[in-house]
């Protein structure tokens, strides 16, 4: 009987970490290997191509507005979902939802019919000399779509554990709820936040689909690194598209590490 | 959040009341309540009633016809199908997976638990050109998949690939040893064990973690687009097929129709899982 368990649990365990090494492991691994097969010079100077480094820039540039935007709503849609005693919740909350549900592309489409050219906004745009479709703003606002539920998702739970009790004590003792916010209420979510923020720059720094639709594409101009990724392997520039892959690959991996340290799900939160 | 402010300063029994609402309220006064409304909507809703907008904008004959093509059909019939056969096999996989991950001890498990989240901080892109490393025409094993529908379910099963296991470790944790040792210890087999005891506990965490891998998997666009070659009726999945079709730029009322109802089916799956997840929590699982 006991021998039994024992060979069922090695049996279990085989197949389990066989499955993750031919879908996971195994592929990763390769790609980091072929890589780096040829040295790291090569790397060096596929990555630090003009368009490469531009390409760079840009995927942080469009993070730095994303990020920042998503955690600021981000926390505060989750205090509405939560704190908020107002009718229609569940709606509010199933919009939060919503990018996770959409394809990219459809993301992408739909910000080009209302800020394209003959978009809802395109004649005012172009009256104005505005363009948000094929350069930086639409770029920025796909990202921000995609990554919108983030925050919010990870901070819902964490605000719904802790109660409200402190807060109320802090206003009893006068604090204004300002001050319930700063002193009270995000210490006690900032794990959640960071968690969540963690979450919505790895999102933010691979999104491919959305931008692809909105973006123009031109090296150099409108093109991040996800976009060089796919323009390196279509012009059959297989190592210079395994250079940057391995790029946003160890952005990956920080971002996990990141996740471990920071995961709120520890035992006892589902 | 400020905007609850502090106007309550009158007798003590009036300033109680006024403080209790007020910390009741908690940081949700009308403002913020107004700024997340319009925040959303600006982002979210004005995207997809424009979308929603152009696909009947030439009345629904247009509608129905780009729907109903043959193309439009088959991509979407595809993409249903391989996103299901995924969510099959996530619910078997990520099942046992996370029972390993609980239940067995070996060395190294805190790196195989912390890599399951890999394929949500990998850009998906760099998904699809993993596999190709591995599973494409430079396959040091000689497996080539590229541009058959495998490569398609490979790629889905590398993205979708956490939900499962994420959604079932924590029931997984919290379940009572002691229903399965009095099983046991009635006579029970281990099998009999894990069908009659464990894996009802399990069903509704399965069930959620299958379904979100099945609405993400039915979106799935970058890790597919490479490895898959995009072969019109055979490896074209809707996304895809959408984005060819708004690149052409001649049909966007097709494109808008065909992402409407890609749309629809995913905000149903979301809904079904809220009911689910509803019922769950009813049962004492959340």
């Amino acid at each position: 009987m006991r021998e039994q368990s024992r060979t069922t649990r090695l049996g279990l365990r085989v197949l389990a970490l066989g499955y993750l090494a031919l879908l996971l492991g195994i592929p990763v691994g390769l790609v980091l290997y072929r890589t780096f097969e040829h040295g790291a010079g090569a790397v060096w100077s596929s990555v630090t191509t003009p368009a490469a480094i531009h390409a760079f820039q840009l995927t942080l540039e469009i993070a730095a507005i994303a990020v920042p935007l998503n955690t600021v709503l981000g926390v505060l849609t989750a205090l509405v979902l939560v704190r908020g005693r107002v009718r229609g919740k569940p709606v509010l909350e199933a919009i939060v939802d919503l990018p996770f549900a959409i394809s990219p592309v459809v993301v992408g489409l739909s910000l080009v019919l209302v800020y394209g050219r003959t978009g809802w906004l395109g004649p005012w745009l172009t009256d104005h000399g505005i363009q948000i479709i094929f350069s930086l703003p639409g770029m920025v606002i796909a990202t921000v779509f995609v990554s919108l539920p983030f925050v919010a998702r990870e901070v819902t739970p964490v605000l719904r554990e802790i109660g409200d009790e402190q807060e109320q004590a802090a206003a009893t003792l006068g604090a204004s709820s300002w001050q319930a916010f700063w002193r009270i209420t995000l210490p006690a979510i900032r794990w959640g936040v960071a968690y969540g923020v963690v979450l919505t720059v790895a999102r933010c720094i691979g999104e491919f689909g959305a931008v692809s639709v909105v973006s123009g594409k031109v090296a150099g101009e409108s093109e991040t690194l996800t976009l060089l990724v796919e323009k390196r392997f279509g012009n059959f520039d297989l190592a210079g598209a395994y250079a940057a892959s391995a790029l946003l690959a160890l952005i990956a991996l920080a971002t996990l590490l990141l996740m471990t340290r920071l995961n709120p799900r520890k035992e006892g939160r589902p | 959040m400020a905007t609850v402010a502090s106007s309550e300063r009158g007798a003590p029994v009036r300033r109680r009341a006024g403080v209790h609402r007020r910390a009741r309220a908690g940081g949700t006064g009308a403002l913020p309540m107004g700024v997340v409304t319009v925040w959303l909507s600006v982002i979210v809703l004005l995207p997809l009633a424009a979308l929603t907008a152009k696909s009947l904008g030439d009345g629904t004959g247009s509608f129905w016809h780009a729907v109903s093509s043959r193309a439009a059909v088959d991509a979407l019939a595809f993409t249903l199908v391989v996103s299901l056969i995924a969510a099959a096999i996530n619910a078997v996989t990520g099942t046992l997976v996370a029972w390993v991950l609980v239940r067995d001890d070996f060395r190294g498990k805190g790196v195989v638990n912390a890599l399951i989240d890999l394929p949500f901080a990998l850009p998906t892109i760099v998904a699809g050109l993993t596999l190709i490393a591995l599973y494409g025409q430079d396959s040091p094993v000689g497996i080539d998949v590229t541009y058959t529908r495998t490569a398609v379910l490979l790629a889905l099963l590398f993205v979708t690939l956490p939900f499962v296991v994420r959604s079932v470790q924590p029931v997984l944790i919290e379940l009572d040893r002691e229903m399965e040792e009095a099983s046991t210890s009635l006579g029970a087999t281990p099998g009999q064990t894990f069908r009659r005891i464990v894996l009802p506990n399990l069903r509704p965490a399965i069930l959620s973690g299958a379904a979100l891998s099945f609405a993400r998997a039915v979106g799935e666009f970058g890790s597919v687009v490479l490895i898959s070659g995009n072969v019109p009726f055979r490896t074209e999945v809707s996304s895809v097929y959408i984005f060819k079709l708004q690149e052409s730029s001649d049909s966007p009322v097709a494109a808008a129709a065909v992402s409407v109802v890609l749309l629809a089916v995913s905000l149903t799956v979301l809904v079904g899982i809220r009911v689910l997840e509803r019922r769950g929590g009813d049962r004492g699982h959340a």
